[in-house]
């Protein structure tokens, strides 16, 4: 915890050498403190004129409040102490749209788990993604609660900006940015101020050519990448290094990657997975599925042995299809 | 009745925001209206006339966006006060990137987009700087890693803000906007006599009196040259 009064004591330097990360802080904001390490961050600040106040729009004492609560947010999550895993997350029932009770009481999901959530469209499914995203506590339309290892949630996972409980893969996995993927991923790292950046990167770029059918580099730009390469490098880069424990997705569509290798990196690092899906292979794959009606959840299926054959029989399917697009990408006969 | 100033880019979605936010609202029969700022041109209005909501529109044309705003806000509490409004809202885009109509203890929410680019938060002032609420949209169609990117860059600029995602088009996220957006206790009758968080750009300079003729002999008042001498080719 950093203070006011600390903050008075402090020369810049020593503020540097103590959080390293006040150096995007300072260029973020574009303070040029490179002439005042040896003072305090107070000193720098009172050396502005009247006039590069108004110039510049520097408004001081928001610079040195925002600079408290930068540095403190930053230790926080930093410091990722036990209290802030998440091993499992639970949903206490609500009504839906007519005011009836949902069909069950409440539902766990635990680390390593994969829900599906199915229902028309405009059924509700957004509204429990949302729930869960607010941490609801019985303050949405739906009156649900989300509990996180069985208690009532910390509002820091509702309002922190570096600290949020879901990371969200859509299905546009466009990318806007004019880099490489290397840079790319080296910004994304910096901005969770990971340690070992180097071996991160790495691992990413690995598993995101493990799951695209074509392969690519770090100097590939991101924006020359194809729908799939774009897919896989977003679920690779969401598994390792996104701090939210629990991965929302919205039905990661079939081309170009291979979806239970992908659903398999993210369990595999430990996430809780929360799928809207009606690709029968991919619902399979869940451990229960969340069946939703009239803005409620009317039922939780657990997925049954005799169901998980059908997935076999998908998968042979699958194999098949996939041998066809194989031989007719290579000019063979399909017969 | 409550007010909430709202500001942001062009095209950053606003007003999608605000309409979502808006019918988040209702279902609690709260009536809101809204009064929208721009400079040339906006048919905003009318999207929130076909939605029922109340509204006014009023163009600054030749004057500085945020100097009108100024000039007129006490008048549009009055209107709102009138139609005995729960909640007010001001919609305005922040023309030069640094124009922010905000007023202490009045909730300022300012809305930018994913697509704005990494820098966009480095480059825009007092309008991002000084708000409570950030939201950001367009999160749909970037990746998650740009998006906590993007909110990062936000964070650093505005510790202490809240800061949003929304989706304009679906509306997730605006309920929860909503809950922050009305409060019972912060009732206003008046903004006489309120502060603005932060100064606006000084102007009045020949120009803004309306000469158009190029040249030291026509420029007065404000004015201020570039240093383009061969001298201050180490300036970066």
């Amino acid at each position: 915890m950093i203070t006011t009064n600390k903050l008075k004591q402090l020369t810049i330097q020593e503020l540097i050498d103590n959080y390293p990360f006040v150096e995007i802080y300072f260029e973020d904001n574009k303070l040029d403190i490179d002439t005042f390490k040896n003072q305090t961050f107070i000193d720098y600040l009172n050396h502005f004129t009247e006039e590069d106040i108004e110039e510049w729009a520097i408004d001081t004492s928001k610079l040195e409040k925002d600079l408290i609560a930068y540095i403190n947010q930053m230790i926080d999550m930093l410091g990722i102490e036990e209290e802030d895993i998440v091993d499992s997350l639970t949903i206490i029932a609500g009504t839906d749209k007519s005011g009836n009770a949902e069909g069950f009481d409440e539902l766990t999901i635990r680390k390593s788990e994969i829900i599906s959530i199915v229902g028309p469209t405009g059924s509700g499914k957004s509204r429990l993604l949302a729930d869960i995203e607010w941490t609801a506590q019985g303050d949405t339309p739906t009156s649900r609660k989300i509990f996180i290892n069985g208690e009532k949630p910390d509002m820091k996972w509702r309002f922190s900006s570096s600290n949020k409980l879901v990371a969200q893969l859509s299905q546009n996995m466009n990318f806007v940015m004019d880099l490489s993927v290397g840079e790319f991923l080296e910004l994304h790292a910096d901005s969770r101020l990971v340690e070992n950046k180097e071996s991160i990167i790495q691992k990413i770029i690995e598993a995101a050519n493990n799951l695209a059918g074509e392969k690519f580099d770090l100097e590939t730009p991101i924006t020359r990448l194809s729908g799939g390469q774009s897919r896989a490098l977003m679920i690779a880069d969401t598994a390792i290094l996104s701090s939210s424990p629990i991965v929302l997705i919205d039905e990661i569509e079939n081309a170009g990657i291979d979806r239970k290798k992908a659903l398999e990196l993210l369990v595999g690092e430990e996430k809780i997975v929360i799928m809207a899906t009606h690709d029968p292979s991919l619902a399979l794959m869940g451990d229960r599925r969340i069946v939703i009606q009239n803005g409620g959840i009317y039922k939780v299926i657990e997925t049954t042995d005799e169901e998980k054959q059908i997935l076999t029989k998908l998968d042979e399917m699958d194999r098949y299809i996939s041998g066809l697009r194989q031989d007719l990408r290579y000019g063979n006969s399909l017969i | 009745m409550n007010l909430v100033t709202i500001s942001g880019p062009p095209s950053s979605g606003k007003t999608a925001v605000i309409l979502k936010t808006i019918e988040a609202m209702k279902e609690r029969n709260l009536s809101v209206g809204v009064v929208k700022f721009d400079c040339l041109y906006t048919d905003d209005d009318e999207l929130y006339e076909k939605a029922g909501i109340p509204v006014k529109k009023g163009l600054s044309g030749s004057l500085c966006p945020d100097h009108y705003f100024v000039s007129n806000i006490e008048e549009v509490v009055q209107w709102g006060l009138e139609r005995e409004l729960d909640l007010l809202i001001t919609e305005s885009a922040g023309l030069c990137n640094r124009c922010s109509p905000y007023i202490k203890d009045i909730k300022a929410i300012c809305v930018i987009d994913n697509l704005s680019g990494i820098n966009t938060p480095k480059k825009i002032g007092p309008m991002l700087k000084s708000a409570d609420i950030v939201t950001i949209t367009k999160g749909d169609i970037v990746s998650q890693a740009e998006r906590e990117v993007f909110a990062s860059k936000v964070n650093s600029v505005n510790s202490n803000a809240v800061v949003m995602h929304i989706n304009g088009l679906t509306g997730q996220g605006a309920y929860e906007l909503s809950t922050l957006l009305y409060t019972e206790e912060d009732n206003i009758d008046t903004v006489k006599g309120k502060k603005l968080r932060f100064s606006m750009p000084s102007a009045m300079c020949s120009y803004c009196l309306g000469e158009t003729r190029i040249g030291d002999d026509y420029q007065l008042g404000n004015v201020r040259k570039m240093k383009l001498g061969d001298e201050n080719d180490n300036n970066k």
